[in-house]
């Protein structure tokens, strides 16, 4: 990022992004479309500049990001800004990729126009302006902030101001709970005849479920039925699920980054180490749709390596598979373990270790083991189960 | 002869269980091996049958014992080391030898010279249990291993046995002057 390329930082605003490189969504702000290899530069404004060049073109409902990973520098504008879009003169630019401009208004400049350029297939880059079109039609933004959709006032009895006898009593109050099902079951025939008003709706789903969870949970366990709905809704997590759709060729790379950003607490909570099947569950659940593979998540979690992300996946001896917090080193935890082996009458199982390291006593018993094959432990299969003390063998001698 | 003094590892419980990481093991192995020459040598002990109880093998205190693989392994271990040797084909019984037949053959040209007998006649019990041998280690000897010490005499020309009459013990006549 050249000093020429400073009118980003005046005319854009400065985008936040994750530990791992993903731009921080907005409530109710969800992803559409993602495009690598995009440059932008401003033209016929006035304003002198190199363009920002390759970064990662990000479309959501509310606002345009262009995300340079390697220097991780982000901006992003606002879609209410933008006024017009269009395609290019036909230059000796638009022969060797494809353009388009944007005219808004930006910071102190009343009409400001950019130029965005992709040298890839053109198929891509058509895909994304005709999601971009559909954005902007849209106007999600208009209504976002007001986030709390309550569907009970969405129903189509409003509230009277004055006192109505036919709201008295029980019928009333059982009138008003029909009229608030009948609602939501028109809100979800809406919802489901449509997958694009259905992202759409997704924040009303979400607040919906999380009502209904709310709801189910007070009145205590109730029919089968209820059961059921209540397992259905149970944890409506992540608004804007990387989708092999908006991400194409970059579905690894971002589903990688946006992995690294969730499980950062559930891995706090457990210690520094969670197993990948619980990773597996615990992110597939928070989704709710569109869930991953086992694949997938394999391969999301090989390519931390290259990425610079605070997490990392641990192959154990046995093939066990875990996901570790990168500053938890070995030599820590064995040293913890060390403390823990002083008894030479009683030794250490999986039990008290994973109590120790407050881990799950499975990974404990890979901890056990590791620190066995470093030659820090022996092992002792008795009755009680395999326990482990301090390697005595090493100066074992006879007296 | 007191009662024999266990090491302090015996009461440790690891000590019995096979290690499987193969540093610690073949330290595990040396610990072993030694201390079987040592108890047998102590109880003058000369064969370990794998089939039987074997009191060495267990540590009723912790109450651990070690597992017929590791016993076979141990033994298996000192059979290499020529410190032992199976007497039957299946592996089942072993001849524990704490001291060689060569150490065995030269403590009875000792025994010989100590008794003025370099020209003199011995039968087996004698050498065994006699008065001769009383208080050194060859009281006791096993019989095979006798058999086997005089063998190697044989060899070298200082002794050679023969039957006795019928219902006498065998004998040999020594020629180690």
């Amino acid at each position: 990022m050249g000093s020429g390329s400073r009118w980003a930082e005046r005319l854009l605003e400065s985008g936040a992004l994750s530990d791992a490189g993903r731009p921080l969504l907005g409530p109710g702000e969800v992803e559409c479309q993602l495009l690598d290899g995009v440059d932008i530069e401003v033209v016929d404004s006035g304003v002198e500049g190199d363009p920002l060049r390759s970064g990662l073109l990000i479309l959501t409902n509310a606002r345009m990001f262009w995300v340079h990973q390697h220097s991780r520098s982000a901006f992003f504008l606002p879609l209410s800004s933008v006024s017009r879009i269009s395609a290019p003169r036909k230059g000796l630019k638009s022969v060797f990729s494809s353009t388009l401009r944007l005219r808004g208004a930006a910071a102190a400049h009343s009409s400001v126009t950019l130029l965005l350029s992709f040298r890839g297939h053109a198929s891509s880059f058509d895909n994304l302006v005709s999601q971009l079109g559909a954005v902007l039609q849209s106007r999600a933004w208009e209504t976002l902030p007001a986030a709390a959709v309550n569907p009970s006032t969405a129903s189509a009895s409003t509230p009277s101001s004055h006192w109505n006898p036919s709201r008295a009593g029980v019928s009333g109050i059982l009138r008003k709970e029909q009229e608030q099902w009948e609602q939501t079951d028109k809100n979800l025939q809406e919802a489901f005849h449509d997958l694009n008003a259905l992202m759409g709706k997704a924040k009303e789903m979400v607040l919906l479920a999380d009502k209904m969870r709310a709801r189910l949970l007070t009145e205590g366990s109730a029919s089968g039925s209820q059961q059921e709905l209540h397992d259905l809704l149970l944890s409506v997590g992540i608004a804007s699920p990387v989708t092999k759709e908006s991400a194409g060729a970059l579905y690894h790379q971002q589903l990688s980054r946006q992995l690294a950003d969730f499980v950062g607490s559930p891995l706090q909570s457990a210690g520094g180490m969670l197993a990948l099947v619980d990773v597996y569950c615990l992110f597939n659940r928070a989704r709710g749709t569109e869930l991953i593979s086992p694949e997938d998540l394999l391969q999301a979690c090989d390519l931390w390596d290259r990425l610079d992300v605070p997490v990392m996946l641990r192959r154990f001896d046995s093939g066990a598979l875990a996901i570790q917090i990168k500053s938890k080193s070995d030599d820590e935890v064995v040293a913890r373990i060390m403390r823990l082996v002083d008894d030479l009458r009683t030794g250490v199982g999986a039990r008290e270790a994973a109590k120790c390291l407050g881990v799950a006593p499975a990974l404990a018993k890979e901890h056990l083991f590791s620190a066995e094959a470093r030659g820090f432990l022996c092992r002792d299969d008795g009755p009680d189960g395999l326990r482990f003390y301090t390697n005595f063998f090493k100066d074992a001698q006879f007296p | 002869m007191g009662d024999f003094k266990f090491p302090y590892f015996f009461d440790y419980p690891p000590y019995f269980t096979l290690q499987p990481v193969q540093d610690t093991r073949e330290k595990q192995m040396q610990l072993w091996k030694e201390l079987i020459l040592r108890y047998c040598q102590h109880h003058k002990c000369f064969i370990i049958n794998l089939e039987q109880e074997f009191p060495l093998f267990q540590n009723l205190s912790i109450q651990r014992k070690l597992s017929f693989e590791a016993r076979e392994m141990f033994l298996a271990a000192l059979v290499a080391e020529g410190k032992a040797e199976w007497l039957d084909k299946a592996h089942k019984k072993c001849l524990v030898l704490w001291r060689s037949i060569q150490e065995w053959s030269e403590m009875i040209l000792q025994l010989v010279r100590d008794n003025a007998m370099e020209d003199g006649v011995l039968t087996l019990d004698e050498i065994q249990s006699g008065d001769e041998s009383r208080g050194t280690e060859l009281a006791g000897i096993d019989r095979f291993v006798l058999v086997r010490a005089l063998k190697l005499l044989e060899q070298r020309g200082k002794a050679a046995m023969f039957k006795g009459k019928a219902g006498d013990d065998e004998g040999v006549k020594f020629s180690a002057s």
